[in-house]
């Protein structure tokens, strides 16, 4: 995290100071890319319901979702987290909510009819440890940064394609000039690209990280395992999901429409099912 | 001279810290456990509070099976007497096997079986039970962190000056989880 951050302001520097702005693009893209995640951190939880069309929990209607929810919260010694049902036989659950206080956990009507109470414990589990884990705060945090990257790089690009504005003085023709621009197109190509990559390496640790964490709760991970085979031999798509979300749920939503290359796994948000499965099982 | 001042005032410093952290963790985690142990407590007091309720409905099918309903109502009134971790885990293991009892007699009576009031009562008895078991599991890991910090050097020279000890945990000894013996007549 550390790195990226460093990363990030070393790239707003090079592009300041080649274009001659100095240091106050880097702050602008900055606090751009802050409030735009800051709005999604906090009201985060609102949006997504919203957008997948959930319903609350009913304690009569949902009495394994709602009870297994409180089991794990009182294992994991966190406030009983609001929860939500998606109607669609397509099998997944997510969790959202900037800190354990105002967490939400939601699963579709397909996981809860289709699993078995340890396996959905071991799903719930999972799902509670990334508010545990203040995963939605890192991920945030990430976006933010990588936010700050691509506007940087964009802001760099259409100042040398409008021909920018050219403070610098008469000292300044020398050579270094030049080669920070250089430096500076590079930069603002693969930047991006690292940054997102970097950005969906942390979302499969922290997956793991749920995983392990799951285990801790339910002292039996043989039940996230079972429960994540059966989830990946579902092959249905949730229609209610979007490339904005599609991190939150346990397992990838786009399963099967995926674009297949050697490189592509580095583009994953989750880790491959097999490697948690394998995993979860020798612990 | 300037030197020397200076690595004391550093190392008193550090100490300093030491003894900061050492405190304001102690009285953190001890809070927690008091709270952990709070959660138990309701979730045992629930427990009795549906015993009641099931006894009745039982009773309402299979009235001569006395030596159960005072088994389990014997065991009820020692869980809500109990006060300290270790008595309240052995009143509760003690009540456990009451209602094993209770429900293998249940099983002679298919009426009792489909009647609705028993199965929610089974139902949110046995949801309890696991709470009980997961507020069980929170306390017993807080509590394992918490009494080997107390318990390390060299954290145990200064703990009991704090005011702080080593707490119970909630747990049976082996020789009290023998098999419960069902006498069913």
């Amino acid at each position: 995290m550390a790195v990226f951050v460093v990363v990030v302001v070393l790239a707003a520097y090079v592009f300041g100071q080649s274009l001659g702005y100095g240091n106050s693009w880097m702050w602008m893209a900055v606090l751009f890319s802050v409030v735009s995640s800051f709005a999604g951190y906090w009201w985060g939880d609102k949006v997504v319901l919203a957008m997948s069309g959930a319903r609350p929990a009913d304690r009569k209607r949902d009495f394994d979702f709602f009870t297994v929810a409180e089991n794990m919260a009182i294992a994991a010694g966190l406030p009983k987290p609001k929860l939500f049902v998606i109607e669609d036989t397509a099998m997944n659950a997510f969790a959202t909510g900037r800190d354990p206080a105002h967490a939400v956990v939601c699963a579709t009507t397909g996981i809860l009819t289709r699993l078995e109470r340890r396996e959905l414990e071991g799903v719930i589990a999972h799902e509670l440890s990334h508010v545990k884990n203040f995963d939605t705060r890192l991920m945030a945090i990430v976006a933010v940064l990588v936010g700050s990257i691509a506007y940087l790089a964009d802001l760099f690009m259409r100042s040398l394609w409008w021909g920018g504005g050219r403070k610098r003085s008469d000292n300044d023709r020398s050579n270094l000039g030049g080669i920070l621009m250089i430096v500076g197109i590079v930069l603002a190509i693969v930047t991006p690209i690292l940054a997102t990559l970097i950005q969906l390496a942390i979302s499969r640790r922290r997956e793991y990280l749920a995983d392990a964490s799951s285990a801790n709760l339910t002292r039996y991970p043989e039940g996230l395992a079972r429960a994540l085979a059966k989830i990946s031999e579902d092959r249905e798509v949730l229609e209610a999901a979007t490339n904005a979300t599609a991190h939150l749920y346990i397992a990838n939503p786009f399963k099967g429409k995926q674009f297949h290359a050697w490189f592509s796994s580095l583009f994953d948000t989750h880790p491959p099912v097999a490697e948690r499965i394998r995993l979860l099982r020798v612990m | 001279m300037q030197v020397s001042l200076g690595i004391i005032l550093g190392a008193v410093g550090l100490i300093a810290v030491y003894f900061w952290s050492l405190y304001n963790s102690l009285v953190r985690e001890s809070t927690q456990i008091d709270e952990a142990w709070g959660q138990i407590d309701v979730q045992l007091k629930r427990r009795a509070d549906l015993i009641p309720n099931l006894v009745e409905s039982v009773k309402g099918y299979a009235k001569h099976e006395k030596s159960v309903f005072t088994e389990v109502t014997h065991a009820r009134t020692a869980l809500m007497k109990a006060g300290t971790p270790a008595t309240s885990a052995q009143a509760n293991d003690m009540l456990t096997g009451a209602l094993k009892s209770l429900f293998a007699v249940a099983e002679a009576y298919p009426q009792l079986k489909a009647n609705e009031n028993f199965v929610h009562l089974q139902k949110e008895l046995s949801d309890t039970e696991d709470k009980v078991a997961y507020a069980r599991q929170y306390y017993n890991t807080q509590l394992m962190e918490y009494n080997v910090k107390v318990k390390t050097f060299p954290n145990t020279l200064f703990v009991r000056s704090f005011g702080f000890a080593e707490k119970e945990f909630f747990k049976t000894d082996a020789t009290d989880r023998k098999s419960v013996k069902v006498d069913l007549h």
